[in-house]
């Protein structure tokens, strides 16, 4: 971490997307604006996960839980109580960090597949309560018309704050994958007990891990709900959860922007062939069955393994 | 939210007789997945497809044939259309991904859970479909003047049959033990001279029949619609989880407490009955993290 966050290189290729996201809406339909939008909270949920998926070798398998608490926590801030957005934006990770750290702690005691099942048990209590509860969180019908603040209601606005409140997350995310936390983290995914004999308390880092995963899909969460007014409780149901594993796989789980790119994939291909067909999960389902025949390592990680072995390099050091 | 202020000693008896019906359904459903996950170490997503297919095709064949015999052929030819299915994707996909990572194999067979619940839908429509019970077993019989639907108890026939009949095929036969063994060690029993692919796929298709039986025995109870796939596989999955991992017995234990809680759980807090399975699941989990008999892996 000596010459910095990023070489002048990265620098540059930064600011010219930035640029280009920048004024993108300019030139788009309302439409186009919506889908990068989505495309980008999606992306930054796909990422969440990958933190404790790709780089702590967990097996989160209802993420979309956490996505769904952050959301229903900034609905019902804005329809329950008359407290500036302000309070709703900041409430809706807290809310999500504070269920990953409930979830996790019961979590942590186990490993993979066990891991894993036990977080959907959980994850779907959660679920069947907002599904039910129909006077708190609207059941399954969900909250509709949430209050979205003046200043962005108009989808152009939405699109700013949104990618601005992205590339804020996943600068940090950056950061902290490449913390002395983040290394020790990952040693914990290579070889835990090794971690655990050098003085690494194993699982109070994945907990951490966890809770940091957590904090950004709640964020995500609050997003959407900007973009989309509206929540539902399908949002935390577990399919969506596999869904997001399917992003972060699709795209790469062990490179750093391989989530956002498999994100994009899904969104994209939902939205563009859910107006040709109403058969599209059946693509999606042919695709995915592909891609794990012939790019195990996902489509960016494909590609990264094709272009640069540097690169290649780099990545299996991480 | 209203709760049950006295809830009688015959609603409660009731309730548990229901509660024991729904538990057959999902004891054969989750014991085939344990199956599979016991000896494959297959985490099936799409075991929840196979038994929404099973309540489709005893639809189509019941109504096909018609009358008392259609229901009966059903039973057997939807379950045995399940298995032919099975048969094609594990020797066609499944058996060259063994080796794979399990996160891998459950997205696999995430990825076949989409197709298949979007082929039900081009073979079948999106409409609902229902079918009625024959003659011979509508009606209810008095137990202790209580009124109990005799489907009902035909299903707490069933179950047992099931059970046992799992627990032979498992201990008793040659292939049951050649699967135990495979389980645990693939190669020495390979070494031996014995075609592991083979059993494998035997088992497999074991399972997915049951998914099939499942969703063919659920079929007159209840609307039979796309999305039955999506709640069956969750509850099979944490019915597999909390008696543990490839356990039968722990399947059957799962599934009462499944079963029952659902049940009980509409006589207290009827709005919230669907969270109270789930709670038990956390609960037990909390308690027993690795299920609450010895898991097979």
């Amino acid at each position: 971490m000596s010459k910095g966050v990023f070489s002048p290189k990265t620098w540059l290729l930064l600011a010219a997307a930035v640029a280009c996201m920048a004024v993108a809406p300019q030139f788009l339909s309302r439409f186009y604006t919506y889908l990068i939008s989505l495309v980008l909270v999606t992306g930054l949920l796909a990422m969440s996960l990958n933190l404790v998926l790709g780089y702590g070798g967990l097996y989160q398998f209802h993420h979309a839980v956490f996505y769904g608490v952050g959301a229903y926590t900034f609905a019902l801030m804005r329809v329950k109580t008359g407290l500036p957005s302000i309070w709703a934006y900041l409430a809706a990770p807290v809310a999500a960090l504070l269920l990953s750290l409930l979830i996790g702690w019961i979590c942590v005691r186990l490993s993979k597949l066990y891991f894993g099942m036990l977080q959907i048990s959980l994850g779907s209590l959660v679920w069947a309560i907002v599904y039910r509860w129909y006077s708190f969180t609207g059941g399954d019908d969900g909250i509709h018309g949430v209050p979205i603040p003046e200043a962005l209601s108009s989808i152009d606005n939405a699109y700013y704050f949104t990618s601005a409140v992205t590339l804020v997350c996943l600068f940090v995310m950056y950061l902290i994958v490449n913390s002395p936390f983040g290394r020790v983290f990952q040693a914990t995914r290579d070889n835990p007990e090794r971690s655990e004999a050098i003085g690494v308390n194993v699982k109070r880092q994945q907990l951490v891990g966890l809770m940091v995963a957590g904090f950004f899909a709640g964020v995500a969460g609050s997003l959407f709900v900007t973009i989309e007014g509206s929540v539902f409780p399908d949002m935390m149901f577990w399919t969506l959860s596999l869904e997001i594993l399917i992003m972060c796989l699709l795209g790469g789980w062990f490179s750093f922007f391989g989530p956002m790119l498999g994100a994009a994939i899904v969104v994209v291909l939902r939205t563009v062939m859910g107006i040709h067909t109403e058969y599209w999960t059946l693509i999606l389902g042919v695709m995915l069955m592909l891609l794990i025949f012939f790019l195990p390592e996902g489509v960016l990680g494909y590609f990264t393994a094709r272009w640069g072995s540097r690169r290649r390099a780099a990545m299996e050091d991480l | 939210m209203e709760f049950a202020a006295h809830v009688s000693w015959e609603a409660l008896l009731q309730q548990v007789l229901v509660g024991l019906s729904r538990t057959t359904i999902l004891f054969i459903v989750a014991s085939g997945l344990s199956l599979v996950l016991g000896v494959l170490r297959i985490p099936n997503v799409f075991h929840g497809s196979l038994y929404m297919i099973g309540a489709f095709l005893a639809y189509s064949v019941a109504v096909f044939i018609g009358g008392p015999a259609g229901f009966a052929v059903a039973l057997l030819a939807a379950p045995l259309g399940v298995a032919l299915i099975s048969l094609i994707v594990e020797r066609g996909l499944f058996c060259r991904l063994y080796e794979r990572e399990h996160l891998m194999l459950l997205l696999f067979t995430f990825a076949f859970m989409l197709v298949f619940s979007d082929l039900v839908k081009l073979v079948w429509g999106s409409d609902y479909r229902s079918l009625s019970l024959p003659p011979m077993l509508q009606g209810s019989f008095t137990i202790l003047n209580l009124p109990f639907p005799r489907y009902n108890l035909f299903l707490l026939l069933v179950g047992p049959v099931v059970a046992f009949g799992l627990w032979f095929l498992t201990n008793k036969t040659k292939i049951g033990k050649i699967a135990r063994a495979a389980s645990v060690d693939r190669e020495m029993v390979g070494a031996v001279g014995i075609n592991v692919s083979w059993v494998f796929a035997a088992v497999f298709i074991i399972g997915c029949f049951l998914a099939g039986l499942g969703g063919a025995l659920v079929a007159p109870t209840q609307n039979i619609t796309q999305g039955m796939d999506h709640a069956i596989i969750i509850q099979a999955f944490l019915i597999v989880i909390i008696g543990g991992l490839g356990n039968i017995w722990g399947a059957l234990l799962g599934a009462l407490i499944f079963g029952l809680t659902d049940a009980i759980g509409i006589l207290i807090l009827p709005q919230f009955a669907i969270v109270f399975p789930y709670a038990a699941v956390v609960i037990v989990l909390i308690f027993r993290p690795t299920g609450l008999l010895k898991a097979t892996w």
